[in-house]
């Protein structure tokens, strides 16, 4: 069923699914470029619209209207002349614009004259006690599962952290019959005064009346527990029980799945790998890449729409597409620009959906306690290194994220980063007083996620390529 | 852990894991398969032998990592469920051509 791409040059090739690929190809697509979607997913939508074609929850509103925004978004990609593949994994982008995809276990290549990448974003770790056992999942992994297969928790559900997903899969979970005993609400008690002076933006957006239903809606539900201020999970082997602190009581209750959420991050790999400049953000507390106003980034060519591009939620990610798909319709093929929505147009709009962001960002800053762990607790899940790990690392002369590598493999198993990064660049700054930007990152190199010595050796190869490595 | 909702009409595809028949729905991913299903799924660490389930369901954390139709370390959390298709959950490292 895997398909190669048909040709071997586009003008454009778009890199995620999500609210900004499909914005992006589209409008690069409908203004005549060659345009190439490459996704990783079974089907397009990304994670917020993810089964957005095929998802078996068929009451619309069960899932809400924001969801069903997604199929506009497909229907218009699919009537444009975007070449398509689904299942695709992008596992290099270099600075020449080169591509190289993984598709049904054969590489192919392609080059492009702009590239968007629209990789949106991960949740952001929580590495507290306990995260790595089994029935411990991320609060997007449940909802994955709701939007895809209509599965819902049905042991004994506890839900713990904070931000508006928390409380957007709470509702869907009760619209869908499933279980949830209790919530326990991280956000800080301080954020809500530091939050005040950016509330009015919020409260003339329109996530305020939205996210106050919502909450009205689970908490008719759902004990919820508000001022967590410590939280573990235990159990031997799989989660057991779920033990935390709000306002200095400890207490301990049993639990088959804990979803854990404190906000996205930008998903960064890609972007960095290729050597897109990227900047500590104090605000969100994550790695951002530097860009234009049209979403260009410093490697030219390469431009970033959506939520890798800094946290902005769906409405905000479509318009970045846009942007971003205008840009590179200015700069290959200025005539067909005309026809587009004008830039100042979109500008505005962007404005419009990035209403009550600050507040958000401040309201919902995830307290130091559940970013930077202390002791046993794992920070790097693929080569099971704790806090207490780092921090010896740093005693005995490790400087930042690259050297702790060759200390302790953090950062070197599968994911790449992708569940460590942020803790360890946190927890390394805390330790050696320096700000997270003086710290820095990993250094990221293709192939941005594993493919196999077999699939590599497979690729074809010129004379020249044998005769380089080849002796005699 | 999960429940299938009874809006859920999709038609059944038969998997095997570790040889035993499971029922999933066409649509499913390997990992929703498994964790919808009363099988341990639970895979063993390479590091230190822990065991894990899924964690992001989203691609990025490799917790889902299997064995499918014999090829091993595949993220079952982006691999679509086949009729017939052989599961095996990992225990410790992938031994050399698998």
């Amino acid at each position: 069923m895997s398909v190669a791409p048909k040709r071997d040059d586009y003008d454009v090739v778009v890199i995620g699914a999500g609210p900004a690929g499909l914005a992006a190809a589209a409008t690069s697509a409908g203004a005549g470029l060659t345009t190439l979607m490459l996704d990783e997913n079974i089907g397009p939508g990304g994670q917020v619209f993810r089964a957005i074609s095929s998802t078996p929850v068929t009451d619309r509103n069960q899932l809400g209207a924001d969801y069903w925004v997604g199929s506009d978004l497909v229907q218009a990609l699919r009537a444009s002349n975007a070449e398509v593949i689904q299942r695709a994994t992008v596992w290099s982008l270099d600075r020449n614009l080169d591509i190289a995809v993984s598709i049904g276990g054969a590489s192919a290549f392609v080059r492009a004259k702009r590239v968007i990448l629209a990789t949106g974003a991960l949740e952001r770790p929580f590495p507290i006690p306990g995260w790595t056992l089994p029935g411990v999942m991320t609060a997007g992994a449940a909802q994955t599962m709701l939007k895809s297969s209509a599965l819902v928790p049905d042991g004994r559900t506890v839900i713990a952290g904070q931000g508006p997903l928390l409380w957007l899969l709470a509702a869907q979970i009760l619209r869908l019959g499933g279980r949830i005993d209790r919530i326990l609400d991280t956000t800080e008690r301080g954020n809500y005064v530091a939050a005040l002076p950016h509330a009015f933006a919020f409260l003339t957006s329109p996530y305020f009346a939205k996210g106050l239903s919502m909450m009205r809606e689970v908490k008719a539900k759902v004990q919820v527990v508000s001022g967590v201020t410590e939280l573990a999970a235990a159990g031997d082997g799989q989660l057991a029980s779920v033990s935390y602190v709000a306002g200095g009581k400890r207490e301990t209750i049993p639990a088959d799945l804990l979803l854990l959420h404190q906000g996205v991050v930008p998903n960064v790999n890609l972007a960095m790998a290729a050597g897109v400049e990227h900047r500590w953000d104090d605000l969100q507390l994550c790695w951002s890449p530097v860009l234009d106003v049209s979403g260009n980034s410093s490697v030219a060519g390469i431009a970033i729409a959506g939520d890798g591009a800094g946290i902005g939620g769906a409405n905000a990610a479509v318009v970045r597409g846009r942007i971003a798909a205008r840009a590179a319709v200015e700069s290959l093929a200025p005539a067909a620009a005309a026809k587009l929505p004008a830039m100042a147009a979109l500008r505005s709009d962007l404005a419009k959906a990035e209403r009550g962001r600050v507040f958000l960002d401040t309201l919902f800053r995830p307290a130091p306690q559940f970013r930077i762990p202390k002791g046993d607790t794992i920070v790097c899940r693929c080569e099971e290194v704790t806090a207490k790990d780092v921090l010896d690392s740093v005693a005995i002369g490790a400087t930042g994220p690259n050297q702790l590598k060759a200390y302790r493999r953090t950062g070197m198993g599968p994911c790449q980063g992708r569940l460590c990064g942020l803790t360890v660049t946190e927890l390394m700054a805390q330790a050696r007083g320096k700000t997270p930007q003086e710290i820095g990152y990993y250094r990221l190199r293709a192939p941005v996620k594993p493919i196999t010595l077999a699939e590599l050796a497979a690729v074809p190869k010129s004379e020249a390529d044998v005769k380089a490595v080849v002796r005699g | 852990m999960f429940k299938r909702s009874e809006q859920d009409k999709r038609p059944q595809v038969q998997i095997f894991v570790d040889g035993v028949a499971v029922a999933a729905r066409q649509g499913d991913t390997v990992s929703a398969a498994l964790l919808a299903s009363s099988v341990d799924a639970r895979r063993s660490t390479a590091v230190s032998g822990a065991p894990r389930l899924p964690y992001c369901m989203m691609g990025v954390c490799f917790d889902c990592l299997v064995t499918i139709d014999g090829v091993g370390n595949r993220q079952g959390c982006l691999v679509p469920v086949a009729e017939g298709m052989q599961i095996e959950i990992q225990k410790g490292k992938r031994e050399i051509g698998r």
